[in-house]
């Protein structure tokens, strides 16, 4: 029996003071799928960065692949699971493949350079979110979406078998959307990956998830299977205005009244 | 892509250019001396121009490499450190605590020896003051510490403008001379040069690590670096650096700032080839400079930092109108 990808206990998180879970038990096997929903300034990125061991909880444990996280060093950290940040900076700027390789980096030894397997794999990313062709670009001519998507192919790169994505989606055109949302139920469907990201529509979340964690703002959660879970009296309450359900083709949509 | 062949190459172009500037070093000043001399002094002959290459030249060389290597260094880590192009080895009140101690030491009448020791002492205090202001309540944020490091370089400033102010006429030009850095002073060159030796060996090893860095603590963090822990030692590191190059040369201006962003905008960004090419660059930059500086108008020297400045300014205006847009 593997252990699960991620697993929490109790966990509760806080920022200023200000309770954004508390209690929170979840487990998340190879190949599931879990989407966080709140409103803006609920947590969501803050508990995404808790759970990926960027910022300590307040109180309760965290395990990667079975192994609680303070034991685990940061190195050790980055093979278990990768993150995706809301921004990609670098005020020095680099070129789209030197970019897509930093995701090799707890791959490599202290002295060791890329190898040409390293720059393959990173090409290979690049390749899978539309950006093959421009690996020798310097990253500050890119357009928001397409930095978006060489982070996403950064984190392919970094090869972890947990994806922690905050808003993936932001930037994209719908056509990149749906992509990138077809990218990750591939990793999911067929190398058994874990993926928790935060999104913003409950249709695309009930469509590309097995399950949605919805955070409150006030310490309060709700987890729970994506038909249970994301119904229009649940998610017009979790946003404060009132949406209308709509099944159409075999997916549910969420209309604002 | 970065690759180990490419570094090696521009690495290499950087050696021949910093022993070039060895060899006018030795050659150049108030009694031009031939190459052939300069060997024979080298290889340890005793021909009549041997001291002047081997007890001045040669020292003062070596003195002026170290520093301007050091001092390169120091600016491309710190720049790292605090993702700030515009950082320099001073932004963080390093040099102008030495220069409060020297000036003071050099107001008292001290010889050669306390003013060093003295500016040394300085640059270490306002090193530990930044650090512990900035960081005293366990947090650590760029903002913070670039604050605290400017404020106190601040102050510092004011002490030594106090001082300029109220110095006897005889003092002033020695004051001044520190100030804008000044390498006939500089005692042993031992010092400098391990203390560059020290300073890339340590910094090295992190320098994958100080790319991602760049990129943002959090980004840093995810893809396995020890953040706090890298952050911490590169700016004990990057300091001693510059209390070292201080001590021995006073504050000489403009190569920790500049040099880095030359050799980034000729060899790109990636630390590991950018911390030596620096070092190689400042080092090679100082001595150019020092050696017109004492050459122009020989007899008299010059200010070494104004040739540092008028040397680096062109060069990088023309590598800058260069780069593609």
């Amino acid at each position: 029996m593997m252990p699960p990808l991620l697993s929490t206990s109790d966990l509760s998180v806080e920022i200023g003071g200000r309770a954004i879970v508390c209690g929170l038990d979840l487990q998340v096997a190879a190949g599931e799928r879990l989407a966080i929903l709140g409103r803006n300034g609920a947590g969501k990125s803050t508990l995404l960065a808790t759970l990926a061991g960027l910022r300590p909880p307040a109180g309760g444990q965290i395990a990667l692949g079975g192994d609680a996280l303070p034991t685990l060093s940061p190195r050790q950290a980055a093979l278990r699971r990768a993150w995706l940040g809301q921004t990609q900076a670098d005020p020095f700027g680099s070129t789209v493949l030197e970019t897509a390789l930093t995701g090799r980096h707890p791959h490599l030894g202290r002295w060791s350079w890329e190898s040409p397997r390293d720059a393959a794999l990173a090409r290979s990313a690049l390749q899978a979110v539309g950006l093959g062709a421009m690996e020798n670009r310097a990253v500050h001519t890119l357009s928001g979406g397409e930095r978006q998507r060489l982070g996403i192919a950064a984190l392919l790169a970094q090869a972890a078998p947990l994806y922690l994505l905050d808003e993936p989606l932001a930037h994209l055109d719908l056509n990149h959307q749906m992509a990138v949302l077809e990218l990750f139920a591939g990793a999911a469907r067929d190398c058994g990956a874990g993926v928790i990201m935060v999104l913003h529509d409950p249709a695309l979340a009930h469509r590309y998830c097995d399950r949605a964690l919805l955070i409150d703002g006030d310490g309060k959660h709700t987890l729970g299977g994506v038909d249970d879970v994301l119904t229009a009296p649940i998610l017009s309450a979790l946003y404060g205005y009132p949406l209308r359900e709509l099944l159409s083709g075999g997916h549910r949509c969420f209309i604002p009244e | 892509m970065p690759t180990r062949r490419r570094a090696a190459l521009i690495l290499a172009a950087l050696l021949v250019l910093a022993l070039a500037s060895f060899w006018t070093a030795l050659a150049a000043g108030s009694i031009p001396i031939a190459a052939r001399d300069v060997l024979a002094a080298l290889s340890g002959q005793d021909t009549p121009s041997a001291d002047i290459v081997r007890e001045l030249r040669l020292p003062r060389a070596l003195a002026g490499f170290a520093c301007g290597g050091l001092l390169a260094l120091a600016g491309a880590l710190m720049q790292v450190l605090l993702r700030n192009p515009l950082a320099d080895p001073y932004i963080l009140g390093v040099s102008g605590g030495a220069g409060v101690c020297a000036l003071l030491a050099i107001l008292l009448g001290l010889p050669a020896l306390g003013v060093n020791g003295l500016a040394f002492v300085g640059a270490f205090g306002a090193m530990l003051l930044v650090f512990g202001l900035a960081h005293g309540d366990g947090s650590w944020t760029q903002m913070r510490l670039l604050l605290t490091g400017v404020i106190v370089a601040a102050g510092c400033g004011a002490l030594i403008s106090l001082m300029l102010a109220i110095a006897p006429e005889d003092r002033l030009r020695g004051m001044l001379f520190w100030l804008t850095g000044d390498l006939g002073q500089s005692g042993s060159s031992w010092p400098p040069l391990l203390a560059l030796a020290i300073t890339l060996a340590l910094a090295m090893p992190a320098a994958r690590e100080l790319n991602l860095l760049a990129r943002g603590a959090m980004q840093a963090q995810s893809l396995g670096v020890a953040v706090n822990r890298l952050r911490h030692a590169i700016f004990l590191l990057a300091s001693l650096a510059t209390a070292a190059s201080v001590t021995t040369a006073g504050s000489i201006g403009f190569i920790g700032l500049i040099v880095p962003h030359l050799v980034r905008l000729a060899a790109g960004n990636d630390q590991r080839l950018l911390l030596p090419a620096s070092a190689l660059a400042g080092g090679a930059l100082l001595l150019l400079a020092d050696t017109l500086a004492r050459t122009v108008i020989a007899p008299q020297q010059l200010p070494v930092g104004v040739l540092t400045a008028l040397i680096g300014v062109p060069v990088f205006l023309l590598l800058l109108s260069r780069q593609p847009r």
